[in-house]
């Protein structure tokens, strides 16, 4: 038996994405690899007809399959975000898959299966379909960190990845067992209503190794181990999809936790307030010290985390969440477009094999390739905070909702350590700008896909600096209704 | 009959068992299989508590992670073979080009 048609309407996105990589597997062998441009321009077809789909599931909102999915507001935001950075890592992955000399089918294959399973997790309504969600993205992803094969740091970072991953994963389950032990039930909406036979304390266990394994998901502190290794060893295209995506989709699954059942809010707020000052502090300590870029950026994305959970806890210690979740959709946005062009900016200047990744590397950049100088700036400005760019209105946000929720200790705390995150950023800045290069480095032109991948990333940075109303709004209604 | 809260111990002791072998192991497989036994800890919870709610829902769910642990199972052994090949030793401790 089929099921409804509606339902189909409401997974639409997924079913496009899952359709398109399959097609690109069954057409990798049978086109020659030299000509594997293709199979990249097939998957951004597929992302973009994604996206059309998700803009299309707009117009039938509502649950589908008995209240496992379902297709709101905030579902299409996360899936705007999560589609959009497939779209353009694949894109901006082009000409480094050719240079390394890397497969292009499996590669764009997985990006579309783990977007998918980004998709589910952003939809998700019940706790397994979170759960296959999650674990459609992660299985993908551990092949994604090691594509590299020949490389040892490739390898190393998968295998951290996929171990840590998997632990956290399992602790991820057995809280999904705990609360269906304790409520007879795994969706979140009814879960909300089982009230009196609900055993507490262990809805409150599995509440909290659920907790436990989303913030190893989002990569923070004190689950933040795997991060700098993992984010340095994988190829830096796939870095860019790693720390912007599946941190979009974990996110997306707590918050609707957090929005669904009541028990979370107070149980969750002070284990978030601690994780986030941990996260915020152990990132930007962490990326002061730091020699190399991709590992610099690692560390600010545990900050940056770190920020995206003050939000959190705003929303978790009110009954009006609404504020807090979203500043942290908005937030997610200005953090995927800077996250990515900037890994890809190292993508591209790490030349051959990813040797020129170190920030000595890039002394007098400014001199040799002004233009990519310009570009990873910006992007390091707007992950630093500076006004009239997205990640000042992010932090803005986050803020105002934080001061909203009287949590004035974790404002003052978020606000200290944007002050110590423009110390590395700055570094950078002043390593490409006032330094003379340190050792002769080839300048290989910018490939057309890149540039369009940069442009799209900084236009939209500055488009959301400047002009943050549309998203904000979008954002604000994506808060409402999400049970 | 036995209680339900037997199973539960029993699975929560599986499940601690697994992490201390996942935290001290030092073997890439061993510490694999550590996980796999936690896994398999959650899916005895997941029955005890579907006998004692007298729901099928959660027999269920056991499929559904015994499939993902399989798909797991395959991407992990892959990842390993590699390292393997790459490396030769399966000691974590010995797998740190990725300096802190």
């Amino acid at each position: 038996m089929l099921p409804p048609l509606q339902d189909l309407y409401r997974i639409a996105p997924e079913i496009v994405l899952g359709a398109f990589g399959m097609l690109v597997m069954f057409l990798a062998p049978i086109i020659p690899k030299s000509r594997h441009g293709v199979l990249s321009a097939i998957s951004l077809v597929g992302a973009a007809l994604a996206l059309a789909a998700t803009r299309f599931t707009a117009l039938y909102p509502g649950a589908a399959y008995s209240g496992l999915f379902r297709a709101d507001a905030f579902s299409l935001f996360v899936h705007l975000i999560v589609i959009g950075v497939a779209f353009l890592a694949i894109l901006g992955s082009t000409n480094y898959l050719k240079r390394e000399d890397l497969d292009a089918g499996e590669f764009c294959a997985l990006i579309l299966f783990a977007t998918a399973g980004m998709g589910v997790m952003a939809g998700a309504q019940e706790l397994l379909t979170g759960f296959i969600g999650l674990e459609m993205s992660s299985i993908a992803s551990y092949i994604l960190a090691s594509y590299r094969r020949e490389a040892p740091k490739s390898n190393e970072a998968a295998m951290k990845y996929f171990l840590l991953g998997s632990f956290a994963t399992a602790f991820f389950l057995y809280g999904i067992a705990l609360v269906y032990g304790a409520t007879g039930t795994t969706h979140l909406d009814l879960m909300g209503q089982a009230g009196a036979q609900t055993s507490a304390t262990l809805l409150k266990m599995g509440l909290g190794l659920i907790f436990v394994g989303l913030a190893f998901k989002v990569a923070a502190a004190p689950f933040q181990l795997w991060t700098p290794d993992v984010y340095e060893g994988a190829p830096a295209p796939v870095t860019a999809m790693l720390s912007t995506g599946p941190k979009a989709a974990a996110f997306a699954l707590a918050l609707r936790i957090l929005a669904n059942v009541d028990a979370a809010g107070p149980l969750w707020f002070w284990a978030l307030w601690a994780v986030a000052v941990m996260s915020m502090f152990a990132g930007n300590l962490g990326a002061i010290v730091q020699t190399n870029l991709k590992r610099m950026l690692a560390y600010s994305s545990i900050a940056h985390a770190g920020y995206i959970l003050v939000a959190l806890a705003a929303a978790a210690a009110t009954d009006h969440p609404e504020a807090g979740i979203a500043a942290a959709l908005f937030y997610l946005v200005s953090y995927a477009l800077v996250k990515l062009g900037a890994f890809l900016i190292v993508a591209h200047l790490g030349g051959v094999g990813e040797r020129n990744v170190e920030i000595e590397d890039f002394t007098g950049l400014a001199r040799r390739q002004p233009a990519m100088a310009a570009c990873l700036s910006l992007f390091l400005l707007s992950l630093l905070g500076l006004p009239v760019l997205a990640g000042f209105l992010g932090k803005f946000y986050v803020f105002n909702a934080a001061l909203e929720s009287n949590l004035i200790w974790l404002a003052i705390l978020l606000a200290l350590n944007s002050v110590i995150g423009a110390y590395y950023y700055l570094r950078v800045m002043v390593a490409m700008y006032m330094r003379e290069p340190s050792k002769p480095i080839a300048t290989e032109p910018v490939p057309w896909t890149l540039a369009v991948v940069l442009w799209i990333t900084a236009a939209g940075t500055i488009y959301a600096g400047l002009f943050p109303t549309r998203i904000i709004g979008f954002a604000a209604k994506a808060a409402v209704n999400m049970r | 009959m036995v209680p339900t809260s037997y199973y539960l111990v029993l699975s929560a002791v599986l499940f601690g068992l697994g992490v201390v072998a996942f935290v001290f192991k030092r073997n890439i497989i061993t510490i694999f299989m550590s996980i796999e036994l936690m896994l398999n800890a959650v899916n005895l919870a997941f029955v005890a508590f579907s006998r004692a709610l007298g729901q099928l829902q959660g027999q269920v769910f056991v499929f559904f992670v015994i499939v993902v642990a399989a798909a797991e199972a395959a991407v992990g052994l892959a990842i390993i073979i590699v390292i393997a090949r790459n490396r030769g030793t399966l000691d974590v401790e010995r797998v740190d080009s990725l300096k802190h």
